[in-house]
C-alpha cells in the first residue's frame, strides 16, 4: 500500500484560513429562539412526536428517524413548542420545522439518562445508540453516521479513514476539533473501530494544520493502530473518494461506495461527536461551526445549538460589515447562498461564510476556447468543456453516457475557467433535470 | 445588525484569477519582443506589413464579431501571428486583405472565438499563399537601413508593376534549391532572410517559455514538434548527411519556431486533452520534416498545422481520459 501518495488533478485555491485558524472555539449562548427542521439529514425526514404548546427539556427527541436512513432530531434547548410548520431550509427551499422558545431563565440540564459502556456494546448495539443519538455526518453531507457504520455483506472493510482534509477555504472546524479535542478524536475512532471490525484507522490531514497533526500525534494512544497521515493542501481532498486515493491509492470503483473499496471514512468532527454521545449521553443537539469571511465583524469557531438561526449567530460574531454582500452555509467552493436570516444552522453546516461586494461581483462569460484547464482540475477525469456544451444544448442523456453521473460537483472546473463558464452550475442543474425526467418516466 | 441586499449566486463562490482575455492579452504582450526584432532586421516595412494585417483581423472582428468581442483580444493575435508570417516587402493591402480573411472566413464563419477549426491566421495566410504567391514568396534581404521600404509597401491593389527591391533567398530556399545550409548562429538570431517571425528563433522561444510557465499554452505541443522533427530529420541525416539537413537546422529554420509555439498551440484548434497534444504535435512535426524534405514548397509547417487542425476532434474522441474509477483492475493492482 502506498501512504499519502496523494491525488490527481485538483485546484488550490487560496485557503483563506487565517481568519479563525487560532481562534479558540467557544460557547454561545442559548439564542431565544431555535428552530428545528425534520430534514437535516440525507435520507427521509423524521416524524414528529411533539404537539404546538408541549414544553421540552434539551436532549429530549422531537422527532423519530423514519426508517433506516433517517436519524431522529432532539430539542437542541429547554422550551415550549411554539410552532410547527413551514420555514425557510438552508437548501433554498422551505421545510417542515418545529420552533422552540427558549426557557430564558433555564439552567438547560437535560434529563438524567444513562449512559452505557460501549466497551460492553455489540457492534450492533453501537449502531443502533449511534442512530439513536441523532448523529450525522458533519463534514457537511450530512449522511446517517449509523449507515455507514454498518457495511452491506458483500464489503469487507479493512481500513476506517477519518477525514481531517477539511479542504474547503475559510472552514476551520475540523481543523479546531483536531487541535482542541484530540482525545476525544481518538475515543470515537475506538467506538467506530468495534463497530466496523477494523484493526486500522488513518487519520489524513492536509499540511496546512500543523497544530492539528501535532495534537494528534501527542496524544496518539499507543494500543491501537492508528495513524496521522498529513496531506498536501489541495481541492477537494476531503471528497471521500479522493482522500480514499490520496491515502491508500485506491480507487472507489465509479457508482459505487467507498465501502467497496474496503474503506469506511468519516470526517472528525463526527468521530468527536460519536465520542460525546457515549461519554455524556447526550444526542447530537450542538455542533463547532466557522462564522467567518471579510462580510463578519469578528470571525469565530463557536459551538452552537443546532436550529440556532443564522441571523443569532452572526449577531453574536459582531454582525456583517457594511461591505457584506452574501452569505454562504458552508464553504466558498460548494457552499449554499442563503437569502433569508431565520434560515437555521443545521447539523450538517459546517460554518458561515459571509463574501463581500468585490467577491460575489457578477463577472462576465466568454465562449469556451478549448484550454484543457477543466481537464486539468477535475478530480475524477471528466471533460467538463465537452459536458457544458452537452448541458447547454440540453442533451442531458449523452451527458449520462459522458460520466456526468461521476461528478461530485465539487466546482474546481469552473474554479478554473478562464472563460468564467459556470460548468459546475450547469451540471448541478442537468442532475436535476435528469432525476426530474427519471420520476416521470416512473409515474408513466 | 444591519440587512445588506443579499446576492445569491451558484457555487464556487471563487474563482481563479485567470480569465481569457488575460491569456489573450499575455500572447499579445509576449509577441512584442518578437515584433520588435522584426523591426529591427527589416526596418519600418516590418512594422508596416504587421500592423496592417493587424488592422485588417482587428477591423473584421469588430464590423462582424459579437459585442465587444474585441475586448478578449483573440482578433488581435490572429493579425500579430499574420504579420509576423509575411516578408517585409509585402504590399500592405494585402497584409491587411490576410488578415481581414483570416478573421472572416477562418473564424467568424464558423461563429466566433471557440467554433473554429483552423487557425486563423494560418487560413489567413494560406489565402494569401494562394491569391498572391509571387508577393508572399519575395524575400527581402536583412541588414538594410531601417527606413528603406522592402518591397513595394504602398503599391496600389491589383494595378502590379514591378517590384524594385534586394531580395534574397531564405535558408530553406537555399537548402531545397541549392543544398546550402545557413549556421545556426545567424538562424537563432534572426539574421536572415524570411518572413517577419521567422526571423528570431531565440526570442520567440522566450516568449514560449513565459506563456508555458503561465500556463497559457500547452507546452507538450511544441515539445512534441521539436521530438519529432529532431528524431526524423536525424534519421534522415544519419542515412545521408549530403542529402538531408541536420536536425538543428531543421529545428530553427523557417516558420517552424513560430508555428510550435505561437499557432499550433492555439487553445481553440489544437485538441483539448494532454495525451491529445502529444499526437497533435508528433503529427505536425511528422509532416513538417514531410513536406520540407519531399514536398515541392521549401516550408511545410503551415499546411502540417492545418491539416492537423483538421484532426482534432478525432483525436479529443480517441484521447478521452479514463474516469476515476473504472478500469479497476489497474487500480487494484497498485494498492
Amino acid at each position: 500500500m502506498n501512504g499519502g501518495i496523494g491525488f490527481r488533478h485538483g485546484v488550490h485555491p487560496p485557503d483563506s484560513k487565517e481568519l479563525t485558524a487560532n481562534a479558540p472555539i467557544r460557547r454561545m449562548p442559548f439564542p431565544d429562539e431555535i428552530v428545528l427542521p425534520l430534514r437535516q439529514h440525507a435520507g427521509r425526514p423524521a416524524t414528529l412526536l411533539v404537539g404546538k404548546g408541549d414544553r421540552v427539556e434539551r436532549g429530549d427527541k422531537i422527532a423519530e428517524s423514519d426508517g433506516w436512513v433517517s436519524v431522529p432530531i432532539h430539542a437542541s434547548a429547554a422550551g415550549r413548542v411554539v410552532d410547527i410548520g413551514w420555514w425557510p431550509h438552508p437548501d433554498g427551499t422551505m421545510a417542515e420545522a418545529v420552533r422552540i422558545r427558549v426557557e430564558r431563565y433555564s439552567p438547560q440540564i437535560p434529563r438524567p439518562r444513562l449512559v452505557p459502556e460501549w466497551q460492553g456494546l455489540t457492534p450492533k448495539q453501537i449502531v443502533s445508540a449511534v442512530q439513536n443519538a441523532g448523529v450525522v455526518g458533519l463534514g457537511g453531507a450530512a449522511f446517517p453516521a449509523h449507515v455507514k457504520l454498518s457495511p452491506p455483506d458483500d464489503a469487507t472493510i479493512e481500513l476506517l479513514l477519518v477525514n481531517g482534509a477539511e479542504c474547503e477555504p475559510y472552514l476551520t472546524t475540523d481543523h479546531r476539533t483536531m487541535a482542541e479535542y484530540p482525545g476525544r478524536v481518538y475515543a470515537g475512532i475506538r467506538i467506530m473501530m468495534r463497530a466496523l471490525g477494523v484493526e486500522r484507522a488513518v487519520i489524513g490531514v492536509e499540511r496546512n494544520k500543523p497544530d492539528a497533526i501535532a495534537a494528534l500525534e501527542r496524544v496518539r494512544p499507543p494500543d491501537i493502530d492508528v495513524t496521522v497521515q498529513p496531506l498536501t493542501v489541495k481541492y477537494p481532498q476531503g471528497a471521500e473518494k479522493m482522500l480514499i486515493k490520496a491515502v491508500t491509492g485506491r480507487e472507489v470503483p465509479s457508482g459505487k461506495l467507498p465501502m467497496h473499496a474496503g474503506v469506511v471514512v468519516q470526517n472528525v468532527a463526527s468521530l468527536a461527536a460519536i465520542a460525546e454521545v457515549f461519554e455524556t449521553g447526550l444526542p447530537l443537539i450542538e455542533r463547532i461551526v466557522t462564522i467567518t469571511g471579510p462580510g463578519v465583524r469578528k470571525p469565530s469557531n463557536l459551538i452552537v445549538p443546532v436550529g440556532t438561526k443564522l441571523r443569532d449567530a452572526v449577531a453574536f460574531c459582531g454582525g456583517l460589515t457594511d461591505d457584506a454582500a452574501e452569505i454562504l452555509f458552508g464553504g466558498p467552493m460548494m457552499g449554499a447562498p442563503q437569502s433569508d436570516l431565520d434560515t437555521p444552522l443545521i447539523k450538517g453546516t459546517t460554518g458561515i461564510v459571509v463574501l463581500n461586494r468585490a467577491q460575489s461581483k457578477p463577472i462576465r462569460a466568454y465562449p469556451c476556447i478549448q484550454c484543457g484547464h477543466c481537464l486539468d482540475a477535475c478530480p475524477v477525469f471528466l471533460n467538463p468543456s465537452q459536458l457544458g456544451q452537452l448541458a447547454q444544448a440540453g442533451r442531458y442523456e449523452d451527458m449520462v453516457a459522458a460520466n456526468l453521473p461521476d461528478c461530485m460537483l465539487c466546482g474546481s472546473c469552473s474554479y478554473v475557467c478562464p472563460s468564467n463558464i459556470p460548468l459546475s452550475q450547469m451540471f448541478s442543474l442537468s442532475k436535476v433535470m435528469l432525476r426530474k425526467h427519471a420520476q416521470t418516466v416512473q409515474a408513466a | 445588525m444591519n440587512v445588506p441586499r443579499l446576492d445569491l449566486t451558484a457555487s464556487p463562490h471563487i474563482k481563479a484569477p485567470d480569465s481569457t482575455p488575460r491569456i489573450m492579452w499575455n500572447v499579445v504582450a509576449s509577441l512584442v519582443p518578437v515584433v520588435a526584432a522584426a523591426t529591427w532586421y527589416f526596418g519600418l516595412s516590418a512594422l508596416l506589413v504587421i500592423a496592417a494585417a493587424t488592422a485588417g483581423a482587428v477591423g473584421t472582428e469588430h464590423m462582424f464579431g459579437r459585442n465587444g468581442s474585441l475586448g478578449d483580444g483573440s482578433a488581435a493575435i490572429t493579425g500579430l501571428l499574420l504579420g509576423l508570417t509575411l516578408p517585409a516587402g509585402m504590399p500592405l493591402w494585402m497584409a491587411f486583405v490576410g488578415g481581414a480573411f483570416g478573421i472572416g472566413f477562418g473564424k467568424l464563419i464558423f461563429g466566433g472565438l471557440g467554433q473554429n477549426v483552423f487557425n486563423p491566421a494560418l487560413v489567413g495566410r494560406a489565402f494569401l499563399q494562394a491569391a498572391f504567391p509571387t508577393a508572399i514568396t519575395t524575400w527581402p534581404a536583412a541588414g538594410q537601413s531601417w527606413a528603406t521600404l522592402r518591397g513595394a509597401n504602398f503599391a496600389l491593389p491589383f494595378m502590379g508593376g514591378a517590384v524594385d527591391a534586394v531580395t534574397e533567398a531564405t535558408p530553406l530556399n537555399l537548402m531545397k534549391f541549392e543544398h546550402a545550409t545557413t549556421g545556426i548562429s545567424h538562424l537563432l538570431l534572426g539574421s536572415t532572410a524570411g518572413s517577419l517571425g521567422e526571423t528570431s528563433a531565440l526570442l520567440i522561444l522566450t516568449g514560449g517559455l513565459y506563456l508555458a510557465a503561465r500556463r497559457y499554452l500547452n507546452w507538450r505541443i511544441p515539445a512534441a514538434i521539436f521530438v519529432t522533427v529532431t528524431v526524423f530529420s536525424g534519421i534522415l541525416w544519419r542515412i545521408d548527411a549530403t542529402r538531408f539537413p541536420d536536425p538543428l537546422f531543421m529545428l530553427f529554420s523557417g516558420g517552424l519556431m513560430l508555428g510550435a509555439i505561437y499557432m499550433a498551440t492555439d487553445m481553440v484548434t489544437s485538441p483539448i486533452t494532454n495525451a491529445g497534444a502529444w499526437i497533435f504535435g508528433g503529427g505536425i512535426g511528422f509532416l513538417v520534416v514531410l513536406i520540407r524534405v519531399w514536398g515541392g514548397l521549401p516550408e511545410g509547417v503551415m499546411y502540417a498545422i492545418l491539416l492537423m487542425n483538421a484532426l482534432v476532434p478525432f483525436i479529443n474522441r480517441a484521447t478521452r481520459p479514463r474516469v476515476f474509477g473504472t478500469r479497476l483492475e489497474t487500480a487494484r493492482g497498485r494498492s
